[in-house]
């Protein structure tokens, strides 16, 4: 990945982190979050933490009394990552006092990971961990897609999205329903979202009915088809610029007159482009595609979803006890902040201008050298390029607030009434 | 319910009180029985529910539920089934007769609760069967019977308005496979939270709207089922807990692990004896001579990519454990292949992926012996994604690659189109069957149901029913009554009985970016 302007280098992580867990990680709002008004009263304590340390040293298992005791452990530990995972019917770090049958994990958000690297067959910019200008628009698709769903068909209103610090984002669905859901809901959801599915040995990965399309795809692919698929596979990727490409494509057409069919238009076509290759695709098809040979009317749509529609890890949002990678941990590779991302910019979101941890640190630095001592301990973080990011995470809280507002007058009132 | 025999007693029984009326011919068991029952009847009822949910059991494998295939299938199997037909009533029946029938059906149910209870497997089992025998009783039932029996269950729900129905058609209609506006008017919706059928929602079946689901009334039994599923594994799990109890009879606890050994069949969950080990070096060989399809797809993903994902290392490690590779040999294989990939290292294999193995073979974390995924697992969950190499290819593969395949092996041509007739009609096992007797020149049947399965048949048919392969022959036989070594149960089963052992979802959230 290219970020020669953020010039971070890996081996200084374990010098920064320091300064980064003392002035920036934001322990009040991240608490506020994780302690839901603390309703019911033992969330907070009853969560697990893992931390990841220097050499990938791997501790498990822990949990924080307050907020307090947070603090102090993340600072005094300095991990290299750290995980959220369930919140457990006992103290996580007593779990090995517990009887393993009665240690159970309770609840949890509901997560979604999307990664980039599953998106490796229909990206032809880079592979593997490498994300680029080029590839990133499907994750603003991703984030596009799944948030309609998850509002308007499943109702939930806490959403929170977050960069994953290199390659993908996460997705916190935070409402009491959601925290509540067990391994069948949770899985439900994610194969309702999962539209683009088969291995290594599936090349046609997208099969719609015949009949009538579900409205959530239809909703999916009033946001894909639009500008997304334009921009992204043709302008891009240049997704048909070569012929391996194109065959790739054909490769989804299950008759073998409809290839050469379109083979044969496409040569006589000029300019040969991946514009004009889809025009020809679409129109083949749209010609052709007549009563007897209905299934394959779905192609172009098929094909869009199959280049764009969100890919999920569905066994990452299946798990009650499954952990995810906190907001506002550091990845140590690129050194980038998992940043909150606000979903009505997803657009503007751009991963290669993420702060670095040692940008803020040097930011902060400046900051110290010109301003005046006293008031500027309580939000150094608000003044450096983090402070933007900060500001989609406390309007993420302020509605979640509300949630907890009522409860608390509803458990106060149950006490006075005995 | 106590269940708990009277002990220093000569035949424990159900502790006793008056029998209850059964009112209906469907049944949500949700008062266990509180009559006595001899040891005899005890045994007799239990055998004869297994061969009515082993039927059950095997329609579903071969023939697609809610087809008409299926329901033929399920008629036929009725039939063969006279003796045990309590589960249906014809108009036939006198009156008088019902309620014992009924008493068989309900009793029954209650004695396979305590025999299913004890692992996963045999719960996600029982619970299937039951399920889909309800599906198929409840559908045979009338919208009178349906409704009376909706009432007395307290499942009254209520249609939503017709003129909400109206504004919503178009959605609705979307919603449905091949429904019309029409079609849409003439039917029933109901509003439920989409948490109440998670199946439909699973399946893209029904339209979402601000967390409701509006279902349709032919899809009324989606909902009771999952309300039915919810209630049996909650006292599957309750009954699970309250098992040891009995432990103090010996007697009755053999009767109900041989009551459920009756057709599990081997579970593979113990490497083979030291005669037939299996070492790292002998995979590759055994790869091309035995594997089944399945498992050549991810030893070639494993040759190509030095690597493979979570799922992929779980189901080829644990067939592997299966086929009697030991743990040293394990690690041996799994390193030498690991670290031929650029970014591997042996000290890396050994921090990042010695732990997973040894798992496998129960030496870490809750230290269960794990067990080789059956077909029916491999089939049916985690479906592959991309990059992953696990699933069964005749589900997961494109059917071009599989007859590329069968040219490259020079099948001949009248299997090839059996295997590929199976494939289109989704019947994954039958397919793999025919490919095996392909692959080894034989016309004998076998049931399969488990690669390991494949894999021991294939080296009988290799190297002839040989020494030390002689505990095969109990294993493959359909009724061997051997009895499972019954593993300590999941603490964390309440959830994961529909769904997947916890553990493996443990370790699958340590390699995430
Ligand atoms: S049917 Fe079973 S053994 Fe055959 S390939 Fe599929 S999973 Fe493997
Ligand atoms: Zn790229």
């Amino acid at each position: 990945m290219c970020d020669k302007k953020s010039s971070y280098d890996p081996a200084s992580l374990p010098d920064f982190l320091p300064m980064y867990y003392k002035r920036f990680f934001p322990y009040g709002a991240y608490f506020k979050w994780l302690n839901y008004g603390g309703v019911p009263k033992n969330y907070f304590s009853h969560r697990e933490f893992s931390f990841t340390l220097k050499d990938d040293v791997y501790l498990r298992y822990q949990s924080f009394s307050d907020k307090q005791e947070l603090e102090k452990e993340i600072q005094k530990r300095c991990p290299y990552k750290i995980d959220i995972g369930a919140v457990f019917s006992h103290r996580p770090r007593d779990q090995k006092a517990v009887k393993a049958a009665d240690f159970r994990a309770m609840e949890k958000e509901l997560v979604f990971d999307i990664d980039m690297t599953d998106y490796d067959d229909v990206r032809f910019c880079c592979s593997g961990a490498d994300i680029c200008s080029k590839c990133w628009p499907l994750m603003t698709i991703a984030i596009k897609v799944i948030h309609r769903s998850l509002c308007d068909d499943f109702g939930f209103e806490h959403i929170l999205w977050v960069y994953s610090g290199r390659r993908g984002v996460h997705c916190w669905v935070c409402d009491e329903v959601a925290r509540k859901m067990s391994q069948t809901a949770r899985s439900a959801v994610a194969e309702y979202l999962s539209v683009v599915k088969g291995g290594e040995n599936q090349a046609k990965k997208v099969n719609l009915y015949t009949g009538n399309i579900h409205p959530s795809i239809t909703a999916a692919l009033d946001i894909i088809g639009g500008k997304s698929f334009k921009s992204y596979a043709i302008e891009k990727q240049d997704f048909a610029g070569t012929d391996e490409q194109i065959q790739k494509i054909l490769s989804f057409v299950p008759d073998e007159n409809f290839r050469d069919g379109i083979m044969n238009v496409y040569e006589k076509n000029h300019p040969k482009t991946s514009y004009t290759f889809w025009n020809v695709f679409k129109e083949y098809i749209k010609e052709k595609a007549d009563f007897t040979h209905k299934k394959l009317s779905n192609l172009p749509d098929e094909l869009m979803l199959q280049y764009c529609y969100p890919r999920l890890d569905v066994n990452v949002s299946k798990g009650v006890n499954h952990l995810l990678k906190s907001p506002f941990c550091v990845h140590p590779k690129t050194g980038r902040v998992c940043v909150p991302i606000d979903h009505e910019k997803a657009e503007e979101f751009d991963p290669f201008t993420v702060p670095t941890i040692s940008q803020l640190c040097d930011e902060l630095a400046t900051n110290d050298d010109s301003d005046n001592s006293s008031k500027r301990r309580v939000k150094d973080y608000r003044q450096t390029s983090l402070g933007r990011y900060m500001h989609v995470f406390d309007n993420f809280l302020k509605k979640l607030e509300k949630t907890w507002h009522g409860k608390i007058v509803e458990e106060n009132g149950k006490d006075k009434q005995f | 319910m106590d269940f708990t025999p009277k002990t220093g007693k000569s035949a424990p029984t159900i502790s006793s009180r008056r029998c209850e009326e059964y009112p209906h011919v469907l049944q949500f068991y949700k008062k266990p029985p509180s009559e006595d029952v001899t040891l005899h009847e005890f045994e007799d009822l239990a055998v004869q529910r297994v061969k009515v949910l082993k039927a059950v059991d095997s329609v579903g494998i071969r023939n697609i539920k809610g087809s008409k295939e299926y329901d033929e299938a399920m008629e036929k199997e009725i039939k063969k089934l006279r003796d045990v037909d309590w589960f249906v009533e014809k108009t036939s029946i006198k009156p008088a007769d019902l309620s014992a029938r009924r008493r068989k059906d309900h009793l029954s149910h209650f004695i396979l609760r305590l025999a299913y209870c004890k692992s996963d497997e045999l719960r996600r089992w029982f619970i299937q069967q039951e399920l889909d025998l309800f599906r198929y009783r409840f559908l045979r039932e009338n919208s009178a019977s349906i409704l009376d029996f909706l009432e007395k269950n307290g499942l009254d729900y209520q249609p939503i308005p017709h003129e909400d129905r109206g504004k919503m058609r178009d959605k609705l209609k979307d919603a449905s496979f091949k429904m019309t506006s029409p079609d849409v008017l003439q039917r029933e919706y109901y509003k439920v939270p989409f948490m109440e059928v998670l199946e439909l929602v699973r399946g893209r079946k029904v339209y979402l709207e601000g967390g409701y689901a509006y279902v349709p009334q032919d899809e009324l039994v989606v909902i009771v089922l999952a309300s039915f599923r919810e209630h049996l594994s909650h006292a599957l799990a309750i009954t699970s807990r309250a098992v040891p109890a009995m432990e103090e009879d010996g007697r009755l606890l053999k009767l109900l692990k041989n009551i459920h050994s009756l057709y599990l069949g081997n579970d593979y969950s113990t490497a083979k004896k030291a005669n037939s080990a299996v070492t790292a070096d002998m995979i590759n060989g055994l790869s091309k001579q035995s594997f089944p399809p399945c498992m050549q797809n991810l030893h070639r993903g494993l040759k190509e990519e030095h690597h493979l994902k979570h799922w992929g290392r779980l189901q080829y490690g644990l067939f592997l454990k299966g086929i009697g590779l030991s743990l040293e040999e394990a690690l041996r294989f799994w390193k030498s292949e690991f670290t031929k990939a650029a970014d591997m290292d042996g000290e890396k294999f050994d921090r990042q992926h010695s732990y997973n193995i040894r798992y496998n073979y129960g030496k870490e974390g809750k230290r269960a012996d794990y067990t080789p995924f059956s077909c029916i697992k491999i089939i049916t969950t985690n479906a592959p994604g991309v990059g992953h190499y696990h699933g069964c290819p005749f589900r997961h593969s494109d059917a071009d690659l599989i007859e590329q395949k069968m040219n490259k092996m020079s099948f001949p041509k009248d299997k090839q189109t059996k295997v590929m007739e199976y494939i289109k009609g989704s019947h994954y096992q039958l397919a793999c069957r025919e490919y095996f007797k392909a692959a080894h020149k034989t016309e004998e049947e076998i049931d399969l149901m488990h690669p390991n399965q494949y894999y021991e048949e294939s080296q009988r048919l290799i190297n002839g029913a040989s020494a030390g392969e002689t505990d095969n022959k109990t294993q493959t036989e359909p009724r061997g009554v051997k009895i499972i070594k019954v593993k300590s149960t999941n603490p964390n089963f309440d959830d994961s009985i529909t769904g997947e052992n916890m553990d493996e979802l443990e370790l699958a959230s340590m390699e995430t970016d």
